[in-house]
């Protein structure tokens, strides 16, 4: 299914979870947060959390900043 | 030298550090850990899905420092509180520094979202941390909101142009029950030190450091310019005279004379 990740479309090969998606992109185990569609998924229910086509994800990691 | 407290844990460092406009995560970790910082900012972006290799947060993650999320980047209270959560998320802390600025050009904290996003993100179980305008009024509305401590700037954010802000500093600081940490605008350790001198709990310092010819010995001059400058305030500095008239501090009599 085609979603947005980061308003870049993206194609979900395997699966229909955020851990699905989490695992295609190879996201680390620590020092990220996605949210879907505007609300934050704990990481301990991505593997429940199912995606429908379109959804919007935003996934942000650490940056340099004061 | 007392301990700082903030949320019930302790520091010995009163220097906090950001961790942006360093040329490189190398000097940007050695800086950190020559400066003796316990408290470090950390930013948030999206990622990019083709970037694997750029992770500047294993430099920051220390046994001894407490990260310290900002919100940058949001331009409303309900920004910032997704905002949080995402760092929270992120990052493991329910610490934040809360920053609202929608202004890009001075950069300039919105006072009314950073009060009503503080009342917001200490009913999340946040310890929150808001930069803020040096207004005395204001930091003690962010106070009673339950901030952990008010951030007030000192100039501009990037500015370099120390205690513009001074008076109303002293203000903050003689009315605050919770820790006063000045942030922004410090671009020498001489500012720094004259912010503890007045009686700061802490500064957190960025820009000074990072666009330094050396980042790394500059950190060492604002950790040394900081304890100079709270020992000094602990130690109880001699009042200022008004006017320009001497006050001897050898004894005056002729004795060559007598």
């Amino acid at each position: 299914m085609t979603i947005l990740v980061n308003n870049k479309e993206t194609e979900l090969v395997q699966g229909n979870t955020i851990a699905n998606l989490a695992s295609q992109l190879g996201l680390p185990e620590k020092g990220v947060a996605i949210a879907l569609n505007n609300r934050m998924i704990p990481r301990a229910q991505w593997a429940e959390q199912t995606l429908q086509t379109n959804d919007s994800l935003v996934i942000i990691k650490a940056a340099c900043g004061g | 030298m007392k301990k700082l407290i903030i949320a019930d844990k302790e520091f010995d460092s009163r220097l906090f550090l950001g961790t942006g406009k360093f040329n490189s995560n190398e000097i940007m970790e050695q800086a950190i850990l020559a400066s003796g910082t316990e408290m470090v900012t950390v930013a948030m972006k999206r990622i990019e899905l083709n970037d694997k290799n750029d992770d500047m947060l294993h430099h920051i993650v220390h046994p001894h420092i407490q990260l310290l999320p900002n919100t940058s980047g949001v331009r409303t209270a309900e920004e910032a509180v997704f905002a949080a959560q995402m760092a929270r998320e992120a990052f493991g802390t329910n610490w934040l520094k809360l920053e609202i600025h929608p202004d890009p050009r001075y950069l300039l904290p919105d006072s009314t979202e950073t009060l009503k996003a503080t009342e917001e993100l200490v009913k999340l179980g946040f310890v929150v941390l808001p930069y803020c305008q040096a207004d005395p009024t204001l930091c003690k509305r962010l106070e009673e909101a339950g901030a952990a401590t008010v951030m007030p700037l000192a100039a501009p954010i990037g500015t370099n142009k120390g205690l513009q802000t001074r008076d109303f500093l002293r203000i903050i600081i003689e009315q605050s029950n919770v820790p006063v940490v000045v942030d922004a605008g410090i671009g020498a350790p001489s500012h720094a030190a004259e912010a503890m001198e007045l009686g700061a709990d802490a500064c957190l310092v960025n820009t000074a450091i990072a666009v330094a010819g050396n980042p790394v010995e500059m950190a060492i001059a604002f950790k040394e310019a900081v304890i100079a400058g709270r020992r000094a305030y602990e130690a109880g500095l001699g009042i200022q005279s008004e006017n320009f008239e001497a006050s001897a501090s050898s004894p005056l009599t002729a004795f060559l004379n007598e």
